[in-house]
């Protein structure tokens, strides 16, 4: 089989040029673009190569997935079909990665609830699949807005989530995304999250890599575990399936491969760095006051931040790119300073203030908040006023804003 | 893959495992008239089983392995259940991933491999319990029926969840008791032959697993037809002797017992036009080889 490398020159079927990853993201020329984040999730694809998606409609991430349905008929993607249920689809998506395809997909909200069985398997299987979640509510009463409450079940799961803020993350990151899951010690999948509506549904300026460029072609034999295509000698994979054991093999067995997948997503750090300049980004980060957020939420708080800076309050801000692998060490790092740790965020539990407190040595400066759910704005005068009110400033009240 | 991919080096030989020096020495891919009897002559592509003395679930995994018409370039996927306790054992790639995702799997790796090779054939067959294909798994067995996917869905009908001690599943016999159905099964055993049929399957058939010739052409025509035409199902009764309460020795038996004419495994088989085409056109080819080994076998003799 050929290796990616000597792919690198030639051209596809589509007359795009099979392009050294680094050259296409960091040196060749952008073309500034005015697109909806469902566009740049549909240009994203045209350039990275897919062997295959599976698509089901659900809102927010429906247009997308029909737009990469367009580029299957352009002759851009191998295959592409809509699968019967998210449950099916992430199954399809996992036998197609088994098959040695590049696979993508997309889901939202209930979809990724729906599909929740496969994503555990997907990370123990080392399938490097890339799923963007478009985040939205999943709970009863049936809700279609933002909400990225379904994020924390993601990262428990072992692939790697990552958490765009804007459309240009969310170029970036799609073809990024393939070439840091893909590494042999990594191989894991990866669940590229935004916030449903707020990413997908407005328009941004996005530059684009140039159209006649895209990545070299997954080579999966570059997998730590064997590709089921019968191109290399079936082994006999073991005597007795440890499943049948109850004895201490069998659970060292177990034991070792959820610990090596974890592991994976650990050894993802330095090739995310190097693709993504670091897991976290910062912005004065030796003021007082931090916000720490991810998503949207950073957005917001970027809004929240300048109104503070009028009235002369400097706040810093960390971004959060990547939530698996958790930046913990950056985190604690870029916070060492802070007296108060603002964490707002677009659902009820507040799993990134959770992160944080878990993650920083006193944890008693973290606050939660604000929160956000069930499709609500964040409009940033609440983040200024929740600052405020930290460091015991007077504010309006939101129902003294109303009156 | 060809035979030559799994040879080994030379001077590495003796090191190997002896099964796989077995595998090269005495297997049987690249062999169009492999069958199954072969077993006992050739290495067989399963070795030992993981399942309870005389399952006949190990008898019909013997007669499949002995019968897929292009093992080097097929890969299996299975579900939980009495079955994935066998897989690993097999030499032909396989997949196992979730409990009752099998069709789905299968999906979207037939398609996978038809992009990455497509001029070479490579045959995937699903093979899964019972309670996978028409309890949990029901809507991705249909839905790939639907879609027309070309890939042959094998179904061990054991009649009841065996792997998890019993219980009872849709292909269950109405009145039977079981963990679950504790005054008896109050439905019908689910007719999913019938139901392939009108699914778009285009060969479907129900039968046991007592013989093996009769399991070599079934298996031989399904997947042949899969591959050139669209989606084809079996329907193998493979009596859970444990918790039917039978002997080891009595499956066999058991399944006599069930294939007589009025009983639910008579042989049953439907096959849709084209894939009649199809099968008459193997037979006729098939016919020519025959005829043709028999004019050289006596030509070779009149020369001694
Ligand atoms: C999602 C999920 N639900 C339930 C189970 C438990 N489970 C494992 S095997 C099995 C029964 C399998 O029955 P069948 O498909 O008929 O195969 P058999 O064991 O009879 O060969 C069940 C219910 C599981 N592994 N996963
Ligand atoms: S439990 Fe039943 S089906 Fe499973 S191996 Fe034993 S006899 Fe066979
Ligand atoms: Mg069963």
């Amino acid at each position: 089989m050929a290796t990616q490398a000597s792919f690198i020159g030639q051209k596809n079927k589509k007359d795009q040029v099979y392009t050294d990853p680094w050259n296409m993201m960091y040196e060749a020329e952008r073309t500034p673009s005015f697109f909806t984040g469902s566009e740049v999730i549909k240009e994203a694809v045209r350039r990275a190569s897919c062997d295959m998606m599976v698509a089901y409609p659900i809102t927010p991430q429906s247009e997308a997935a029909a737009l990469c349905g367009e580029l299957f008929a352009e002759g851009y993607i191998g295959d592409y079909f809509r699968g019967e249920s998210e449950f099916a689809v992430m199954s399809q998506c996992a036998g197609a990665a088994f098959g040695g395809a590049r696979v993508f997909t997309t889901t939202a909200g209930p979809g990724t609830m729906r599909a929740m069985e496969n994503f555990p398997m997907w990370a123990g299987a080392r399938l490097p699949i890339q799923m963007i979640v478009t985040c939205r509510g999943i709970n009863s009463p049936l809700s279609i807005q933002p909400d990225t409450l379904e994020i924390s079940y993601l990262m428990q799961t072992g692939m790697l989530v990552w958490h765009a803020e804007t459309a240009q993350d969310f170029y970036d990151w799609i073809l990024m995304g393939y070439m840091v899951s893909e590494e042999p010690d990594v191989h894991l999948p990866l669940a590229l999250c935004c916030d449903g509506f707020f990413v997908t549904h407005t328009k941004d300026m996005v530059d684009l890599t140039p159209v006649d460029m895209c990545l070299p072609p997954y080579d999966p034999y570059r997998s730590p575990v064997p590709c089921m295509d019968m191109e290399c000698p079936p082994v006999r994979m073991m005597r007795d399936p440890f499943v049948m054991k109850s004895n201490y093999i069998s659970y060292a067995t177990h034991a070792s491969w959820q610990q090596e997948v974890w592991a994976a997503v650990e050894r993802s750090r330095k090739h995310t760095i190097r693709w993504m300049n670091g897991l976290i980004d910062t912005e004065n980060a030796d003021a007082d006051v931090l916000v720490v957020a991810s998503g949207t939420a950073v957005s917001q708080s970027r809004e929240a931040i300048a109104i503070l800076e009028d009235e002369g309050i400097t706040v810093g801000l960390v971004k959060v790119k990547t939530l698996r692998p958790w930046p913990g060490e950056e985190i604690k790092e870029a916070t060492k300073h802070a007296k108060h740790i603002i964490v707002p965020e677009f659902n009820v539990t507040g799993w990134l203030a959770r992160e944080v407190r878990s993650t920083i040595p006193n944890n008693e400066r973290v606050h939660a908040g604000p929160h956000v759910c069930g499709g609500m704005t964040m409009p940033p005068e609440i983040i200024a006023s929740e600052i405020k009110t930290l460091m015991g400033m007077k504010t309006e009240t939101l129902s003294a804003r109303g009156s | 893959m060809s035979k030559e991919r799994i040879k080994i080096a030379e001077e590495l030989f003796d090191i190997m495992p002896v099964e796989y020096q077995d595998l090269v020495k005495r297997a049987t891919y690249g062999n169009e008239t492999r069958g199954w009897k072969d077993i006992g002559n050739a290495k067989e592509l399963i070795e030992e089983h993981s399942l309870c003395a005389g399952c006949p679930e190990s008898m019909a995994f013997r007669y499949i392995l002995a019968s897929l018409p292009n093992p080097e370039d097929t890969v299996m996927v299975g579900s939980t259940g009495c079955t994935s306790l066998v897989f690993p054992h097999v030499a032909v790639h396989n997949i196992h991933s979730l409990f009752g995702n099998q069709n789905a799997i299968a999906s979207g790796l037939k398609r996978a491999l038809s992009v990455r090779f497509p001029d070479r054939t490579k045959d995937v067959v699903v093979l899964a319990g019972d309670g996978a294909t028409v309890d949990i798994g029901l809507d991705m067995t249909l839905q790939a029926w639907f879609r027309q996917e070309k890939f042959t869905t094998i179904c061990f009908d054991n009649e009841l969840y065996a792997n998890t001690g019993g219980q009872e599943s849709g292909l269950m016999q109405k009145g039977f008791v079981a963990k679950m159905a504790p005054v008896g099964k109050s439905f019908e055993k689910v007719r999913l032959p019938e139901i392939a049929r009108e699914s778009g399957c285009h060969y479907v058939v129900n039968c046991t697993v007592s013989k093996p010739n009769l399991v070599e052409k079934v298996i031989k025509n399904a997947i042949h037809v899969a591959r050139e035409i669209g989606p084809t199902y079996l329907q193998l009764y493979t009596p859970c002797i444990l918790e039917i309460g039978k002997n080891s020795m009595e499956g066999l038996q058991e399944m006599r017992d069930s294939e007589k004419p009025s009983e639910r495994f008579a042989y049953k088989e439907f096959v849709s036009e084209p894939a009649k085409e199809l099968l008459t056109e193997m037979a006729a080819k098939e016919k020519e080889r025959k005829a043709e080994a028999k004019r050289q076998l006596a030509a070779k003799t009149v020369s001694v």
